[in-house]
């Protein structure tokens, strides 16, 4: 296993790595439409052909990795620092804060996510530009994505706090912010450190999902969701198989995720 | 060992036999697809695709309109005649009709099928088409074949009308499930599939004295998946498609070409607008832009409609002109052309209402740069692509256009209710040859007028002019006169874009080399409009 978290976080750096630079690599802007040669096969000037409106499709790959790979991260520490916070102060308080905080997760995890998304995403403003688009996505992402790990943050912070090294802490003067930051947080970091982890590839999932809705990043931004969508007619299997290429390093990447999480699970 | 199988033997005989008896019921069988539930069988109350391809099949009309030629033509009725007020009409029916159950057809059945369509508390949509004023429709009966409707205001078209009219029984227990046209409903699986069998009584036969229709029934599955419906096709289990997209049509044509039929441009238009709503939450700035017949005008010059028509449609499609498609031969204003792709046009018309580039941007006179959203419905692959080219035609004349696709509740609520978007850009499919039925788009006071509805006077002087000459060629059964009318609103509507009309999508169907006499048409139904003729061959077995 050790072999297989090197390789596959070795490609996740690569992956990385390519989506940076992709500004260099590519070989033409992912927005611009070259109308003469719409579904184009691959070939020298188009790696992996052209898409319906004759996109660059190896281009719109790089940045669409890019927007996915490295926005779902940010998503993912957005819900993760929500979850600390609200969370922590649950289990840290404890009593009737805790209830009502914990009745308001589960309530919060009941509703249909997805539906919630699409209904949060109809009342944004119109007027925003592609790049605001993908930052309003991952962000109600983040934004909406906290209970989960709120209920595991709860939990664990009830446990610490009934400890008896806090007991200690408490027994020798510390209390409040003190208390927290020195001995609650650094306990609670490794729970967090695990649910950041897991909710990547479940962001890069969900955004996917959205964009298959066609609800996602906006035109002419790629997006791993907006180049899934081309995959969403089965006749086109055998007609275009590079179009599978989105989807193989879509799987690989959320492997890799996943691969690279099993070692830093095993600390919680 | 070898008594045991011999013993399941007869049974298994059975099983490839009872399987060999369902596959010889299924010849002589048209086979195709419905894309979701028929929601009714009762005539009065279709509005949905699937009840309608019900009705079109069992239902028996007084006029039928000849999709092929755009004519009318007796059907239940031998004649008919319109009053010049265009207030009533007579028809002399058909003598010795009966319902598939047995009732004898009269003229008892018409008046309460109308009887039935104008029922207020019944709220039918074919209805709605004849309500044209306040007041009661009197039916009278002058014997049992002849009969006179007067309705309580004129309406245009009024004959056409009856082409979406099927003819209720007022005396079979059966109710609408007694029916006059070529096949009733036999067998109904909800979610599954529709059986139609060939009425008995059906009253046509072909030169030769053979009762019609050919086929002896209809089988018709229950598949939203477009995909499954062409591999089906393609597969045999199914005979045609009856409307297909781009870019099914192109796969079908690499695959079987014989089976894929382009009729040509259809009714449908696929048009963008601009939000000008006096009461809209937009800046004043951007009121001033939308309002503008310069900046409409410029927006459409930008376009390359023939992209549109090329990339997007694969060819498929023709740059829209008008709210008439020329596929209408009669109505199409044919003195008017597509909007030319011309950007320098575009920016001299900008710069007549005092924008000018900067910086590679568009601002306008007071500075504000030229960025606005083009709202479509999500899930509609073709509009989303329209919508990105656009988005790219127009930065070359340096505005910025935010592509946003809505969920398509969302998408109404913005357009009808709280009037908070910029552009949309959406289609309208279109049924009805007559313009009269697109009162409700052009009058200002309709409410849909989508650019600004319900207007108590209308805002503009061309808007004036719209409402007088749609008034007009509604208020006379003069039909040059009506043409005049409906020439000009073209020409105001080809002028003022309000709606700034993208391409006429064409009317494709796929056709399995199994069916015969299948003409397709552009008008719906456009494979099966002539299914008395269709035959289909009844060597093939099919898979069960």
């Amino acid at each position: 296993m050790k072999w297989a978290r090197i390789v596959a976080v070795a490609f996740l750096v690569v992956i990385g790595a390519m989506c940076l630079l992709a500004d260099f690599i590519a070989p033409a802007s992912y927005a611009h439409q070259f109308r003469d040669l719409p579904d184009a096969a691959p070939s020298r000037q188009h790696l992996l052909g052209t898409d319906d409106l004759g996109r660059d499709r190896f281009s719109r790959l790089l940045f669409g990795t890019r927007v996915s790979l490295f926005l779902a991260p940010a998503a993912a520490l957005l819900s993760s620092l929500l979850a600390a916070v609200i969370g922590g102060t649950a289990g840290f308080l404890g009593g009737w804060w805790e209830r009502c905080v914990m009745a308001a997760t589960d309530l919060f995890l009941s509703l249909p996510w997805l539906f919630l998304l699409i209904t949060v995403r109809a009342l944004l403003p119109l007027n925003v530009s592609p790049l605001a688009s993908v930052l309003i996505t991952f962000a109600l992402l983040g934004c909406l994505g906290w209970a989960a790990a709120a209920r595991m943050t709860c939990s664990d912070a009830r446990t610490i706090c009934r400890s008896d090294f806090i007991l200690q802490a408490r027994s020798t003067g510390s209390w409040g912010l003190r208390l927290i930051a020195r001995h609650v947080m650094p306990n609670l970091k490794p729970v967090l450190y695990a649910q950041f982890w897991i909710s990547i590839p479940v962001f890069i999932l969900a955004e996917a999902n959205l964009g298959i809705l066609g609800l996602g990043v906006a035109e002419p931004l790629p997006s791993w969701g907006s180049l899934l969508r081309e995959l969403e007619s089965f006749s086109t299997f055998s007609a275009q198989p590079w179009q599978f290429v989105p989807l193989i390093l879509f799987i690989v990447v959320v492997s890799c995720f996943h691969l690279a999480l099993q070692k830093q699970e095993l600390p919680v | 060992m070898s008594q045991r199988f011999f013993r399941f033997v007869p049974l298994v005989l059975c099983a490839v036999l009872s399987v060999a008896r369902a596959n010889a019921q299924s010849e002589n069988q048209l086979r195709f697809c419905l894309h979701a539930e028929p929601k009714t069988f009762n005539p009065a109350l279709m509005a949905d695709d699937a009840s309608e391809t019900v009705r079109y099949l069992t239902g028996g009309v007084l006029v039928r309109l000849n999709r092929q030629t755009q004519q009318l033509e007796p059907e239940l009725a031998e004649s008919w005649k319109v009053s010049q007020d265009s207030k009533t009409i007579s028809f002399t029916l058909r003598t010795g009709l009966r319902f598939s159950d047995g009732t004898p057809f009269s003229a008892e059945d018409v008046a309460f099928t109308i009887q039935q369509l104008m029922d207020p508390a019944l709220h039918s949509p074919t209805g709605d088409s004849f309500r044209s004023g306040e007041g009661k429709v009197v039916t009278k009966a002058n014997g049992a074949n002849e009969i006179t409707i007067t309705f309580p205001a004129p309406v245009v078209g009024l004959d056409k009308l009856f082409d979406q009219v099927a003819i209720m029984s007022a005396r079979s227990p059966k109710k609408e499930m007694a029916v006059l046209g070529p096949y009733y409903v036999a067998e109904y699986k909800a979610g599954s599939s529709l059986l139609l069998q060939r009425n008995p009584n059906y009253w046509k036969h072909d030169a030769g004295g053979h009762p019609l229709p050919y086929i002896a029934s209809v089988r018709l599955d229950i598949q939203e998946n477009r995909d499954i419906e062409m591999l089906r096709l393609v597969r045999g289990e199914v005979d045609f498609i009856n409307s297909l997209d781009a870019e099914y049509f192109d796969k079908l044509v690499t695959q079987a070409p014989a089976m894929a039929y382009d009729a040509g441009v259809s009714l449908d238009s696929e048009q963008m607008w601009f939000n000008q709503v006096a009461s809209s939450p937009l800046p004043d700035y951007k009121k001033a832009w939308f309002t503008s017949t310069n900046f409409r005008r410029a927006v459409s010059e930008a376009i390359n409609r023939e992209d549109l028509a090329r990339v997007v449609f694969r060819g498929h499609a023709r740059p829209a002109v008008s709210w008439i498609s020329p596929a209408n031969k009669f109505w199409f204003n044919s003195s008017l052309q597509p909007h030319a792709f011309d950007q320098k046009a575009a920016l001299h018309l900008l710069a007549q209402d005092g924008f000018r580039i900067q910086d590679g941007a568009l601002r306008d006179r007071t500075g504000h740069l030229v960025e606005f959203s083009i709202i479509t419905n999500a899930g509609n692959k073709y509009r989303e692509r329209m919508a990105t080219m656009i988005q790219q035609d127009l930065a070359a004349v340096g505005m910025r256009a935010n592509v946003v696709t809505q969920d398509f509740p969302s998408l109404i609520e913005r357009i009808t209710r709280t009037f908070d978007y910029e552009a949309c850009l959406l289609g309208l499919v279109n049924n009805d040859l007559d313009p009269n039925s697109q009162m409700n788009v052009w009058l200002s006071s309709a409410e849909n007028h989508q650019w600004n509805p319900s207007q108590k006077t209308p805002a503009t002087a061309w808007e004036a002019e719209i409402d007088s000459l749609m008034h007009e060629q509604a208020s006379t059964l003069d039909v040059k006169k009506r043409k005049q009318a409906v020439d000009r609103v073209q020409e105001i509507v080809w002028q003022q874009e309000p709606f700034i009309y993208l391409v006429n999508k064409n009317a494709m169907s796929a056709v399995s080399a199994k069916v015969h006499n299948a003409h397709p048409v552009v008008l719906r139904p456009q494979v099966y409009w002539n299914i008395d003729e269709l035959t289909v061959d009844n060597v093939v077995a099919r898979n069960p």
